[in-house]
């Protein structure tokens, strides 16, 4: 399309439900109570001359150009100022007006460069298009007079400049960084003619800036530019898409010059992110073109040999026949394969029904595996589906926010944002992490409890609260009796109100004060409206899965579900996590979360597909990898995801990698999985993908191509070549097509189709027939699965515990400017940010070791060793040591260990015992007997569901569910070999188990 | 009686300027040398700044006055027995009956200068707490009825009825309100709030007391700039002893209800004398003014309905609630009722405070009170209303000082000051100086302000300096106009009236014959 201009209202919509009518230049407007005059006179298609206002931001009344006459009044109102009243008559083209207006713009004139034929914003300056407006032909000042013509630029920050000498120190960039960033970094300094934009004062890359964007696309002028747009000049047309970091999913204007990138600006009819952006979505796009990108086709014989560029024919033919080799010597269940986050809706269920229907099994899993699979397993058991209940909207109404291992303001900035601005509105934060985030304690933020628990405690703490709630009486009664079962309630109420579950015993377990606790659990449970948002803090753990019921629990039992400013909501890691999990990528399910042994669901499958399809659960990554260690599992296939890098205990990803006779791995660059890849095949950015991703809102967003593939085929075009060469005939004509089958064979995908996004930009799931534009909150009326089901959360230390040897906990998480691995953000400037990983210690135990602020430090695990940067800091307490894991180079992983969520296997990321020396003490590791991960994880299942009822039926309906064959039965042998290890439950369960 | 003479030596800051520390010392010292008992009242300055030091001694008749005072005099005041109030060349005879005083009516400064400023008694026995008792008493609706009956109107300088500002904050229902006091008084010339803060503190803390009561605010706050130390001095001392005697705090009086008071000082900007600006910096932010509506009396300090008011209006409330509304509405001539703190200042002879009914021609305040300039020379102008108030002619000194015959000649009442220049003046530098002053104080958020003071002073200098004249007296004709209807408050937006009425006035200070006959066939 070209160019797209959204309308801009000059001021923020009124939320009020009374209307007023007034007269602007004869037209007669309705416009809600509280609506300004500028806005109305928009609404009835008059434009009002304006500078300082902009709808993302409130009525400011600085420039003076939107003055307007009204009867009845003295003087020239500004009309962004004015409330329209009813009956009330507006000119806003008068004499008087018109001649004010001209008198101001020949002000500004006065102080401005003449360069406009030469500017970069030359035809994109709402300066220069007001100066026309209001009819400027004159500037009788002259030129001679003081001026900030030799204003600097500052040139600082990677992505733009400030140039001062253009400014007309409107606010709005201030304005924008305070209203819609939060971050308060710009100020204006000085006053009078004097008065210029500042960064508090220092560059804008020394500052407290976060290159958010806000201010760029706030500046009404070029002071402050995109260099992009310095460089290559006004884009021409736009493509509207969808961000491809993390799962906010923020639509963007990829604006474009010809067929190139110029600038991405944030949407505002994108309902996500509402017009905002963060440094990566908005400037971190260079990766796509970087000259590391691979876009041609390369195979090997083996990992020690070169690559060799090949054909995309020679690589499908070579890559399916390697695979049909290996099926016949190892057997159907020697393959399967990975589906990416990072990638569409289209791509993935490409790639999953690749596995079921031409491999033949069940062996697929996705990296959500690694991050969000206990939200699905937790909220599946409790509501009936895996997906947060609310849209981002939503944080504008809640007035007391529960905020769980979660670091918004770096991993979802553009949702801090919102939730920021909510709590400067009044709402009360409480946050449960061990290390103090920024939200804890930033300018205009303060969270009124910060629960600062030992790491691994989670389920201690949340049982914590809703014991004092329950025990309190602050819980619904009316909603628990109406919309949850009775007697899992009964059960769970008995439960929770032990004494194990007070405060006081838990604040020993969390080092969390039992006043704390109660001061929190009293604000949540008292709260109008309570919400609860969490992230990788609490599924990373060994109760993961129990964590997220417990939060389940305790927003049911508040009656914090079904409407505004409520619910449960994980704040997903990648794009398309929740979309990855949606289109059946988990080893027990089809897509929309039906388990693959439910005979009508797959029969459908079948009948569609034209195929036989396995009713086994197939292998998770860890299994994969641990069968392929001990030689059964043979070749995979990996989509966009770097397990060698991301993966814990890296060590062991990386044997079994090495014991594997064949490794696809399609991505864009050489990652650290690839060096361990005999077939490479080349992806696409989701600058070149056709197709959909799913974020953390259940929110289905259209991504566009602004660019043809670089590799010349989009990636399910390549996943259907390589099914087909497999025998197995798969053909698609558009993304679209593959759309309409995941609508055909998933009842909460039933009304999605590109035709219907395109129309109305985005819906949420479930969409169908019921819903035909899609489900804002979930379980407004009942729940998924009926009636709110109350889940007994035991809390079970893990099995990872500090030791004399490994006395302190680490545990990882991100920072704002970096992304994952880095493979994409390492390839932007944002590395001026973050150019290492950095290993945060609490000055007390950097004392005891003899560390220095910014000294290199040997961090070790029981399972590995590695080199990181010390910052000697109090935002961790003593004990607990924090790092991201950004940049391969620092091998943070290489330290994580492969214990996991007992219903998941999602990786304990956030505990590891671990010793941290200077890196010229070298710390020894003596490999430590640790039973088989199945044996931990049978164990832990048997603890983790809970003795009440029938607990063998329990933990049998579990391995029956999630396991494989083989996994159920190499653990009956060792069963079998180590009688009196494992409780009478455990062994009962197996009996009824095949 | 223990023999113990009162005697009585200003600490007001014009006092103390002009030697008035060193007099009391002098007096102590010279009193114990000759073994007189002497017991010195440091009071406010009774505002007749000509005479300061103005030294009194109570006596049976009255208190007899002595001044000015130079520390040499003291010996010879001692000698010539002062303290019992004989003669002396610099004697003044009982103040009260002094001309100057007698011919005042005050009602807002009657215990200004007279009382000893930080004593709860000496305020009591002046008829202080007299007020804040009744209003005790009263529904609030019949406090701001009083008040409203008064035809009190804003003190600060832009007269608006207090009573509707009180009305509109009393109606909002929300709990938490506020009563900010602006004591940022910045107008060249001014110098009524600076004199009653440091001379009578309990009347305004009464006041704003009684306006807490009036709307229901708990919390009061005196935004005081910082350069008024002494001020700021007495008015925390002040609030100390109220809360010790329970005119302030959690229980007023006796009466459970609440209210408290705290100072705060401002840093030194002209613009947070404009009450939203001084809202802002009193939240902690740049003191930048806000756009109205909101009404600070809807939405005001921290987003609560807030009573601004400055210290005049609310240290004249307990007069009008002690004596009751008809009498202060008595005085006064048209809409403006009640009497006007004026100040005398400049180039004047007999300088100080002049509290009269409103509508006083301004002659009889400049020539009668102030007898002329200081210099001797013939008056030329006097700008009515601080920097941004007009500067009219001499011919014109029969207007009558209240807000509608000023407005009605183009000029403005503002806060009661008048600064006198005599004929030596060049009323181009004082347009000029107008411009710079604006460019000097300008928040900087509106644009007509911002940027059009500087091209002001600019367009000045070049009409003066006969370049282009007709065309940059037109520019500069347009440029008033877009500052006064398109600037976003009144500094940008009242700039324009010294520089307009210089040049209507004194047209030739600018080179010109008349405005119209130089302007007359420009171009467009």
């Amino acid at each position: 399309m070209a160019l797209l201009h959204e309308t801009d209202f000059g001021t923020p919509a009124s939320t009020s439900g009374d209307r007023v009518g007034v007269v602007v230049d004869g037209l007669s407007v309705q416009v809600p109570t509280g609506t300004s005059v500028m806005r109305a006179a928009n609404e009835a298609g008059l434009a009002v001359p304006r500078l300082c206002a902009t709808d993302s931001l409130e009525a400011f009344g600085s420039c003076r150009l939107c003055v307007v006459e009204i009867d009845g009044r003295t003087g020239t109102p500004a009309s962004c100022t004015t409330p329209c009243e009813d009956g009330m008559v507006v000119h806003t083209q008068t004499p008087k007006v018109e001649k004010i207006r001209r008198g101001v713009m020949e002000l500004y004139i006065s102080d401005h460069p003449l360069d406009c034929l030469t500017c970069p914003a030359n035809g994109d300056c709402e300066l220069q298009d007001m100066a026309g407006v209001v009819g400027l032909r004159d500037v009788r000042y002259g030129y001679a007079g003081e001026s900030h013509l030799d204003a600097p630029t500052d040139h600082s920050n990677p992505y733009f400049d400030f140039d001062a000498s253009k400014c007309i120190v409107c606010s709005r960039c201030v304005r924008a960084c305070d209203e819609v960033q939060g971050t308060l970094a710009l100020t204006v300094e000085g006053r009078g003619f004097a008065s210029k934009i500042s960064p508090g004062g220092l560059l804008f890359l020394q500052s407290e800036c976060v290159s958010c964007g806000a201010c760029v696309q706030a500046c009404p002028t070029s002071t402050l530019q995109e260099k992009t747009v310095v460089q290559l000049g006004v884009p021409t047309r736009t493509v509207l898409t969808t961000c491809a970091y993390c799962g906010v999913g923020c639509t963007f204007k990829a604006e474009m010059r010809g067929d190139q990138l110029v600038r991405m600006v944030p949407a505002k009819s994108g309902r996500s992110n509402e017009g905002h952006s963060c440094v990566k979505g908005r400037f971190a796009f260079g990766y796509a073109t970087h000259p590391d990108r691979i876009t041609k086709p390369m195979i090997r014989e083996t990992i020690e040999d070169d690559w060799r560029e090949v054909s995309w024919t020679e690589a499908i033919a070579h890559a399916s026949t390697r695979l049909k080799e290996v099926q016949a010597k190892y057997g159907r269940n020697s393959i399967g394969g990975i589906t990416s986050s990072r990638c569409t809706n289209e791509e993935v269920f490409a790639v999953q029904k690749m596995i079921r229907a031409a491999f033949g099994n069940n062996n697929v899993d996705t990296c959500a595996r690694v991050c969000h699979s206990p939200t699905g397993y937790g909220l599946g058991q409790t509501f009936g589906t895996s997906a947060g209940t609310q849209d981002f909207k939503s944080v504008g109404s809640a007035d007391v926010i529960l905020l769980i291992g979660a670091n918004p303001t770096d991993a979802h900035p553009v949702f801090a944002s919102r939730m920021k601005r909510r709590l400067r509105e009044g709402a009360q934060l409480i946050i449960v992490d061990p290390r103090r985030i920024d939200l804890v304690k930033s300018p205009h933020i303060r969270a009124a409890g910060h629960l600062q628990l030992r790491p691994g405690t989670n389920v201690a703490v949340i049982n914590a609260i809703a014991n004092v709630i329950m025990t309190e009486h602050l819980y619904d009664e009316a909603f628990v009796a109406e919309r949850c079962e009775d007697d899992s309630f009964k059960r769970w109420f008995d439960f929770i109100v032990r004494p194990e579950n007070s405060p006081e015993v838990v604040a020993t377990l969390s080092g969390v004060p039992a006043e704390e606790i109660r001061r929190a659990a009293r604000l949540y449970g008292s709260a109008r409206n309570g919400a609860i948002y969490y992230g990788l803090g609490v599924t990373e753990h060994s109760q993961g899965s129990t964590m997220v019921m417990g939060m389940a629990n305790l927003a049911m039992a508040t009656g914090n579900l079904g409407r505004e400013g409520v619910g449960v909501n994980p704040l997903r890691g990648q794009n398309n996590v929740q979309g990855a999990c949606d289109m059946g990528s988990f080893p027990h399910e089809f897509s929309g979360y039906r388990h693959v042994s439910d005979d009508v669901v797959r029969e459908q499958f079948e009948t569609v597909w034209k195929t036989r399809l396995q009713a086994e659960p197939g292998l998770r990554i860890p299994n994969m990898l641990d069968a392929a260690v001990d030689g059964r599992f043979k070749a995979i296939f990996i989509q966009g995801e770097d397990i060698a890098q991301s993966d814990p205990n890296v060590k062991h990803v990386k044997s079994g990698l090495e014991s594997m006779e064949l490794v696809i791995v399609q991505d864009l660059f050489i990652n650290e999985t690839a060096a361990f890849a005999h077939v490479f095949l080349p992806g696409t950015s989701f600058l070149e993908k056709d197709g959909t991703f799913t974020n953390a809102e259940r929110r289905i967003n259209r991504v566009r191509p602004v660019m043809a593939p670089r590799n010349g085929k989009q990636e399910w075009q390549i996943v259907s070549e390589l099914a087909a060469a497999l025998g197995y005939p798969m053909h698609y004509d558009s993304a679209s097509q593959i759309m309409d089958e995941i609508a055909e064979l998933t009842p909460t995908f039933k009304g999605v189709s590109f035709d219907l996004l395109d129309r109305v930009g985005s819906v949420q799931w479930p969409c169908n027939d019921e819903r035909p534009l899609g489900t804002t909150t979930m379980h407004v009326d009942r729940f998924v699965r009926g009636l709110g089901r109350f889940m007994e959360t035991p809390y079970v230390s893990t099995d990872e515990r500090t030791t004399r040897k490994f006395p302190l906990l680490l545990t990882t998480g991100r920072i704002l400017s970096q992304y994952n691995v880095g493979a994409q953000t390492r390839r932007t400037e944002n590395a001026v940010w973050h150019p290492e990983d950095i290993l945060e210690i609490h000055e007390s135990d950097a004392a005891l070791r003899g560390i220095a602020d910014g000294s290199q430090v040997n961090i070790a695990s029981r399972v590995g060793q590695t080199l990181l940067r010390a910052k000697v800091t109090d935002r961790v307490p003593p004990g607990v040591v924090y790092t991201t894991f950004h940049h391969p180079i620092s091998g943070v992983n290489v330290v994580t260990t492969d214990f996991s969520d007992w219903a998941t296997n999602c990786p304990e990321y956030k505990v590891t015992a671990v010793e941290v020396r200077p890196a010229s003490e070298h710390i020894q590791i003596e490999p430590e007997e640790v039973a088989p991960a199945l044996v931990r994880m049978a164990k832990q299942i048997a603890e983790n569901i809970p003795a009440a009822g029938d607990a063998s039926q329990a933990i049998a309906s579990h391995l029956q569910r999630f396991w494989t064959v083989q996994m159920r039965t190499e653990l009956r042998t060792y069963v079998a070999s180590h009688p009196g290890e494992f409780s009478a439950e455990l062994v009962a369960a197996l009996d009824q188990v095949h | 009686m223990s023999g113990s003479t009162t005697v009585y030596v200003p600490r007001d800051a014009a006092a103390l300027s002009v030697g008035a520390e060193e007099i009391a010392k002098r007096v102590e010292d010279e009193a114990r040398k000759r073994g007189k008992a002497v017991e010195i009242v440091r009071n406010g300055s009774r505002g007749a700044l000509w005479l300061e030091p103005l030294v009194e001694v109570s006596t049976a008749n009255g208190r007899v006055g002595y001044g000015p005072v130079a520390p040499e005099d003291v010996t010879s005041l001692f000698d010539a027995g002062f303290l019992d109030g004989a003669h002396h060349q610099l004697s003044l005879g009982v103040v009260d009956d002094h001309e100057w005083f007698a011919k005042q009516d005050r009602l807002t400064f009657a215990r200004v200068g007279v009382v000893d400023p930080l004593s709860v008694s000496d305020y009591e026995a002046h008829g202080g707490l007299v007020a804040l008792r009744k209003a005790l008493t009263m529904d609030p609706q019949a406090i701001i009825d009083e008040v409203g009956a008064s035809g009190l109107r804003g003190r600060g300088g832009a007269g608006f009825p207090a009573g509707i500002k009180w009305q509109t904050a009393l109606q909002a229902q929300v709990g938490q309100k506020y009563i900010c006091c602006n004591a940022d008084e910045g107008d060249s010339g001014t110098f009524a709030d600076r004199m009653l803060m440091e001379g009578d503190p309990f009347a305004l803390i009464e006041g704003m007391a009684i306006a807490g009561l009036a709307v229901g605010a708990t919390q009061g706050l005196i935004y005081v700039r910082s350069e008024y130390p002494h001020a700021i001095g007495a008015l925390r001392a002040a609030v100390l002893l109220a809360a010790e005697s329970a005119i302030l705090g959690r229980d007023v009086l006796g009466s459970g209800r609440v209210f408290e008071v705290e100072v705060r000082v401002g840093a030194g900007s002209y613009v947070c004398g404009e009450e939203t600006a001084m809202l802002e910096s009193l939240e902690g932010k740049r003191g930048v003014v806000r756009a109205k509506p909101p009404l600070p009396a809807v939405e005001g300090l921290f987003g609560k309905p807030t009573v601004v008011n400055n210290v005049m209006t609310l240290a004249s409330v307990p007069w009008i609630i002690s004596h009751g509304a008809s009498a202060y509405r008595d005085r006064g001539a048209g809409r403006s009722r009640g009497t006007q703190v004026f100040q005398l200042a400049g180039n004047v002879a007999r300088g100080g405070i002049v509290e009269l009914a409103l509508g006083v021609p301004l002659r009889d305040l400049v020539d009668g009170f102030g007898g002329g300039t200081r210099t001797g020379r013939p008056v030329k102008t006097a700008q009515v209303g601080g920097p941004l108030g007009a500067y009219l002619p001499s011919s014109a000194f029969d207007v009558p000082m209240d807000y509608e015959s000023l407005l009605a000649i183009g000029a403005m009442l503002g806060h009661g000051g008048i600064v006198v220049f005599d004929d030596s003046v060049n009323m181009a530098k004082q347009a000029r100086f107008a411009m710079e002053f604006c460019a000097e104080e300008s928040c900087g958020k509106c644009t007509p302000c911002r940027i059009g003071s500087v091209r002001g002073v600019e367009t000045i200098d070049k009409i003066v300096a006969g370049e282009r004249r007709r065309e940059n007296l037109e520019l500069l004709l347009d440029l008033c106009e877009v500052m006064t209807e398109g600037s976003l408050c009144a500094m940008g937006g009242l700039t324009p009236l010294p520089v307009k009425s210089a040049l209507d006035h004194f047209p030739e200070d600018f080179g010109i014959e008349s405005v119209e006959g130089s302007t007359r066939g420009a171009t467009a």
